[in-house]
């Protein structure tokens, strides 16, 4: 088609679909299918839904009862952190975000210069914030829940995992065969096994390496294990953009006289990163994925608050309503994450 | 002389190797100290005899001779057996579904291949746990209750308690029917062999085709027609509140497949369609004009190419299908983990030998997918000279 010509809509319409008895065929059979499909759910989910209310019998029947998650939305958000205290993990999304937000339009030494001072800061501000002391009513990791606590063990696994992916990435490449053998076998020990074991094996193993009388919170003990997982598929990530370096890169860093840490840091790391960002995306998508399964050591994220809530004797038989919202949260953020990253891929590394 | 020692590149990386033995020494005699320490403060005697002890847990769905009064080491097989089969069944169904997605994808039919791309968006980005409980609490749990079952054929029937399909009376027979479709497989794939053989000194064709469709075909399928006959059936009945008879398929099981599949082919649907679209354009075109027809170009130009571009990523797919069976254990399928790390873990409190053996069994199996996929990898990979 010519750029020049623009046909009218129906008629693009109408070859799309209709060019050709087979192609008739086919959009007829998927049309029927889709509508099939989609029909009924649209009829339930928005046609006959009953969007107002308090309680179960104003809900009509045949239709999505709405009411139910606007009835507990806060615990769909913050789990069964106390209502009068739910300002604090607002206001710790507020302060990272303000911190966050403008790294994206900084450039050079002040980009870095915010960047670290936001690394090294919002963490331990994070969890002064939620878990309370220091003047902070102190509020027990168990309280915690809902989309407020798949984002912290996402995040805070994510701390765990680049920079010890970072690290194993560069030590499958060293020169010392101690460190290559160490660390193939961290991250293929990492990757064979499934995330629900390790959730299983952190939960009960880190308080038995302990020495007696340190115990280990039950939410860090999740978050060390999906850690440590993520961290050997992120050194794979990382692996792919240090070997898409030219070798000409570090040879001319050691004619100039670097070390390797010299080299590292300033010639093959920012280079090799920038070319990982979408594949080290795609493991963080897959992170938030897998926070998921914190719920089989009964860790109630998004997902379990919505599980848990289909035992609730007031609120009987919710369950497409509890899987179909917490199921648009998941992906309105995974779909948003992988679309970034797919921009990054096709914006390419800069040259070097 | 301190000097030249500090420089020396030999000196240093041999002293940083040591010392980095020393502190992982340090580290693993420090975290053993203390987990014995603390056995012995609960009262834990570390060790396997554990294994041979009765192990009293029911399991509803078990491939093996297992039953409640054996040994927790046959509980583990079980638990081995049914991750197994619902993780190759998943493999093979997602396989195919995927790849009926991503052709679709790949369609230049407008609609079709929208939809496709849409489901692969769709499933792409939310979590699996997400979809193993909508299978089970959402779906299944929808279903008729028992008394109402969907029937199909009046054979199979589908209620919220699973799938109720016939099961033989005799399994002895089908036995023999597998191993005459074994040896049928064997003869046919002499015949290839010798075919091709042939066809290389002489440059005589050989009936290959027949032989297969004879072989591959008529023989299993006459194989277990015959089999089927010999065989009574125990047909499940629709009582009055309850189906009598036939083989139940529980309904964890029905979940978690049903999860696996639709999560996985939308992963190898991308694969396929990056597989062939990794086939040049010129070599379809280079291909009509040497005058093959269409499905010769498929099958001797596209799918071979594509068919290596796509090995790895599917090794992996493969992987994760075996390592995602464990998320059986949210819904209590009775699969390793659950039954093994869970009920069991939970009775002895053996910890730390349970989970090592759990996380054997994912490694051990994880390298024959791996391995197996590697030979077939080696079989297509291109030849160079």
């Amino acid at each position: 088609m010519s750029p020049h010509v623009r046909p009218s809509s129906l008629a693009l319409w109408r070859a799309r679909l209709f060019s050709t008895p087979l192609d008739s065929a086919i959009s007829l059979l998927v049309l029927a299918g889709l509508i099939w499909a989609f029909a009924p759910l649209v009829r339930w989910a928005l046609i006959n839904a009953t969007w107002a209310g308090e309680t179960r019998a104003d809900c009509a029947p045949g239709g999505a009862c709405w009411v139910f998650i606007k009835a507990r939305f806060g615990q769909f958000m913050y789990g069964f952190y106390p209502a009068a205290e739910r300002w604090r993990p607002n206001l710790f999304l507020g302060l990272a975000l303000a911190g966050i937000v403008p790294l994206f339009w900084l450039e050079g030494r002040s980009r870095l210069r915010l960047g670290l001072v936001v690394l090294l800061t919002l963490p331990v501000l994070g969890v002064w914030l939620l878990g309370g002391g220091l003047g902070l009513r102190p509020v027990e990791t168990r309280d915690w829940g809902g989309l407020m606590l798949t984002l912290f063990i996402a995040v805070y696994a994510g701390l765990i995992a680049v920079p010890l992916g970072i690290l194993l990435a560069l030590g499958r490449q060293s020169r010392l065969p101690l460190v290559r053998t160490l660390s193939v076998v961290f991250i293929e020990f990492w990757r064979g096994v499934p995330i629900i074991a390790v959730i299983f094996l952190a939960s009960m193993l880190l308080p038995l390496i302990m020495p007696a009388g340190v115990g280990v919170d039950r939410l860090a003990r999740a978050v060390i294990g999906l850690g440590l997982v993520i961290a050997a598929y992120m050194a794979e990530a990382v692996r792919g953009g240090l070997q898409a370096l030219p070798k000409g890169q570090t040879e001319a860093a050691a004619a100039l006289g670097l070390g390797y840490w010299q080299t590292t840091g300033l010639i093959t790391l920012p280079q090799a990163l920038r070319i990982s960002l979408p594949a080290m995306t795609n493991e963080f998508i897959a992170l938030i994925k897998n926070t998921t399964l914190v719920l089989v050591v009964s860790i109630l994220d998004l997902l379990g608050i919505a599980q848990g809530s289909l035992a609730d004797p007031a609120w009987v038989g919710m369950n497409m309503e509890a899987y179909l919202f917490s199921g648009t949260i998941y992906w309105l953020i995974c779909f948003a994450l992988s679309r970034w990253s797919r921009s990054l891929e096709a914006g390419g590394p800069r040259s070097h | 002389m301190l000097r030249r020692l500090y420089y020396d590149a030999r000196v240093r990386d041999l002293f940083w190797q040591i010392a980095i033995s020393v502190g992982l020494v340090a580290l693993t005699i420090f975290f053993v100290r203390n987990a014995s320490q603390n056995m012995v403060n609960a009262g834990i005697a570390s060790g396997f005899d554990f294994l041979w002890r009765s192990s009293g847990i029911d399991v509803p769905f078990v491939l093996t001779s297992y039953t409640a009064s054996d040994n927790i080491w046959a509980l583990f097989w079980a638990g081995v057996a049914n991750t197994l089969l619902v993780s190759f069944l998943a493999m093979v169904l997602a396989t195919i579904m995927g790849f009926l997605i991503g052709l679709a994808r790949l369609s230049s039919h407008w609609l079709l291949s929208t939809a496709a791309g849409a489901y692969v968006e769709f499933v792409r980005n939310i979590p699996l746990l997400f979809f193993v409980l909508f299978w089970y609490f959402g779906v299944i749990a929808a279903l008729p209750q028992p008394r109402d079952s969907l029937g199909f054929f009046s054979a199979i029937f589908l209620n919220n308690r699973g799938l109720t399909v016939p099961s033989p009376m005799d399994g002895s027979v089908f036995r023999w029917a597998l191993l005459a479709i074994l040896l049928a497989g064997v003869v046919q794939w002499l015949v290839v062999r010798w075919a091709a053989a042939r066809k290389a000194s002489t440059g005589q064709d050989a009936p290959v085709l027949a032989a297969g469709i004879v072989l591959c075909l008529v023989v299993p399928v006459l194989a277990l027609v015959i089999a089927a006959r010999a065989t009574g059936w125990d047909m499940p009945q629709p009582g009055r509140f309850n189906l009598r008879g036939g083989f139940v398929i529980i309904p964890e099981f029905v979940a978690l497949l049903a999860a696996l599949v639709t999560y996985t082919a939308g992963f190898v649907a991308e694969i396929v369609r990056g597989g062939i679209a990794a086939v040049v354009r010129g070599q379809r075109e280079a291909a009509a004009s040497l005058g093959l027809r269409p499905g010769q170009i498929l099958r001797f130009v596209v799918v071979p190419q594509a068919l290596r571009v796509m090995i790895p990523p599917m090794t992996s797919q493969y992987l994760n299908v075996l390592k995602n069976s464990s998320f059986g254990a949210a819904i209590a399928y009775p699969d390793v983990v659950s039954l093994f790390m869970g009920s069991a873990l939970n009775n002895t409190g053996q910890a730390i030998e349970i989970i090592a053996m759990t996380l054997a069994v994912y490694l051990f199996f994880g390298l024959i997918v791996s391995a197996l996929m590697n030979w077939y990898n080696a079989r297509i990979a291109l030849v160079t000279r």
